[in-house]
């Protein structure tokens, strides 16, 4: 079993308390590799996952720049890498102390309480050694929340304005994501219960799918989307090359995301682990992918790119719940299902007007509650019932504070740029800027 | 003078270039137009929502000549274009009024 993230804090508080005896001990030999060892791996093991995770970012801004038309995709760009910074710099303000308060009343924790890292060149006394560094811990934790808040983005893409959009970034990293993220992670309510949730399909994939079904709603389709008679009118993006290298780029990331979940890389059972872990979640994503291109060719006479690809992030994200206990056939059949959510909840959505631009909330919402669930076949610790209660509870705060989020950024300040504007394209309207400046209008 | 218009295959563009020069042709315009005629157009389906190409990318060429080769010149583009497949294109003949070659100032035929 994975240690739980909440661990930690107690941990380091153990080695305050065991410090002047320590101290006493001068002439103590130097701590051999037995004790500083799982340290030093798992610290390593953060950061390696923690670059992994943060090229995401890079992999969320391709598929949503290839998904986008030509006329938005400077503006889509600039929203991706001003999500991701504002991301970081609320981690750091209140998010991550929010999310991982240590003693806590199990709901919410106290804001404004900023990170310290481990002092400069810290004694291997003062260190957390049967966890890891502040630093690395702080820096692989903030990067799960960019990913969230690129969810946001994708879906609600080509018609929002810039502004409103971050504010709302500020306080979904700031304030939403922590507190719900602090019931599991954080050692909370949730955890109590029994809830399981290993690298986030719920935590961060379908709090982002809800972040963004709030906006989506509360924002309206894109011009020209859905014709009056119900008809759909499909609105291709502007390059598969680039879509397909995004999720390329997240499939890499998402060995950062759910091997470094195990948290703990300094045994031969957790490096293990982080191996099996990365074997299942590739073999999720490819069943996920081919999946899609067999129910597309079937469904559609040809298979669909874009849906594909949908279908690969969704085998990602359903083993993200669990990617450990699996076996390799587990995790391609969890996987497989995730593509088949994926290929028929896009219709779906279109069926109700909700325009969500790149596939976010199939991908990242009910691919995320498919995994939750999943993690029953696999995981004898966990139940059908605190399952469905930490999916209910996830979707009742996200989504319901997002929607008034949603409504106040609405009434204030605005949120959807004129008809004009979204006619030229926000590059030109918003930011007077082209992607493509050489190339002739399509 | 006679202006020769002709819509071709895409593909086509590069066979019918050939056979034009082969046949002494000494300049054409190209433009990437899209249309639709009796090819009509197609649906597609993208993410699960099917909607409709009606227009359909095609070649725009034309060619000036004196009217002594325009036959020609119809008849070799025909030849090259023709796939006997809907949607090889059409062919329109105009009058030419004037012609100048802005460099010298030739005018007419002389210009061509």
């Amino acid at each position: 079993m994975n240690m739980q993230r909440f661990t930690h804090k107690g941990l380091a508080a153990a080695a305050f308390i065991a410090l002047p005896s320590l101290a006493m001990a001068q002439d103590a030999p130097a701590p051999g590799f037995d004790e500083i060892g799982p340290y030093i791996m798992t610290t390593l093991l953060f950061c390696m996952a923690g670059f992994l995770v943060f090229f995401m970012a890079a992999g969320f801004a391709m598929l949503e720049g290839g998904l986008v038309r030509s006329k938005n995709v400077t503006m889509q760009m600039t929203k991706n890498i001003a999500l991701y910074s504002v991301a970081a710099i609320m981690y750091w303000l209140m998010g991550f102390n929010l999310m991982y308060p240590g003693e806590f009343n199990g709901y919410v924790g106290s804001f404004f309480v900023t990170t310290t890292l481990d002092p400069v060149g810290v004694a291997a006394a003062d260190a957390a050694l049967d966890y890891a560094s502040v630093g690395s811990d702080f820096f692989f934790q903030l990067v799960f929340v960019a990913a969230t808040a690129s969810i946001v983005s994708g879906a609600l893409a080509e018609r929002i304005k810039l502004w409103p959009f971050l504010a709302f970034v500020v306080v979904l990293t700031g304030v939403f994501y922590p507190i719900s993220g602090s019931w599991q992670w954080g050692g909370g309510w949730l955890s109590e219960a029994g809830f399981s949730d290993f690298a986030g399909s719920t935590v961060v994939h379908s709090v982002g799918g809800w972040a963004a079904l709030a906006g989506a709603i509360v924002l309206g389709p894109r011009l020209g989307k859905y014709g009056k008679d119900g008809k759909v009118n499909p609105i291709p993006g502007s390059n598969l090359a680039l879509a397909t290298l995004g999720t390329f780029i997240l499939w890499l990331g998402w060995f950062g995301f759910n091997g470094g979940s195990q948290l703990a890389m300094g045994t031969v059972g957790d490096v293990s682990d982080v191996s099996r872990i990365f074997a299942n979640t590739n073999m999720a994503a490819a069943s996920g992918a081919v999946t899609a291109l067999i129910l597309t060719q079937l469904m559609y006479k040809k298979p669909d790119l874009t849906m594909v690809l949908n279908g690969a992030l969704a085998g990602l994200v359903s083993i993200t719940a669990e990617p450990l206990a699996p076996t390799l056939f587990g995790a391609l059949w969890i996987g497989a299902v995730g593509g088949i959510i994926v290929v028929l909840t896009v219709p779906m959505l279109d069926k109700l007007k909700i325009d969500d631009v790149v596939g976010a909330i199939p991908v990242h919402l009910f691919a995320g509650i498919w995994g939750t669930i999943a993690v029953v076949f696999y995981n004898g610790d966990a139940s059908l019932g605190t399952q469905l209660l930490g999916i209910a509870a996830y979707g009742a705060f996200t989504f319901v504070a997002s929607l008034v989020l949603w409504f106040i950024l609405k009434a204030t300040v605005g949120i959807r740029v004129g008809e004009e504007e979204e006619m030229t394209g926000l590059d030109m309207a918003e930011l007077g800027m082209e992607a493509y400046p050489e190339f002739s209008k399509g | 003078m006679k202006l020769i218009i002709a819509t071709i295959k895409p593909f086509k563009l590069e066979e019918v270039r050939e056979a034009l020069t082969g046949i002494g042709v000494r300049g054409m315009m190209v433009t990437e137009i899209k249309g639709f005629g009796a090819q009509s157009g197609h649906t597609e389906i993208y993410r699960g929502a099917e909607y409709a190409v009606n227009f359909v990318p095609k070649i725009k060429l034309e060619v000036a000549v004196s009217a002594a080769m325009a036959d020609q010149v119809v008849d070799t583009i025909t030849k090259a274009a023709r796939t006997g497949k809907i949607g090889d294109g059409k062919i329109f003949v105009l009058d030419i009024q004037q012609a100048l070659r802005v460099r010298t100032g030739e005018t007419n035929e002389d210009a061509l």
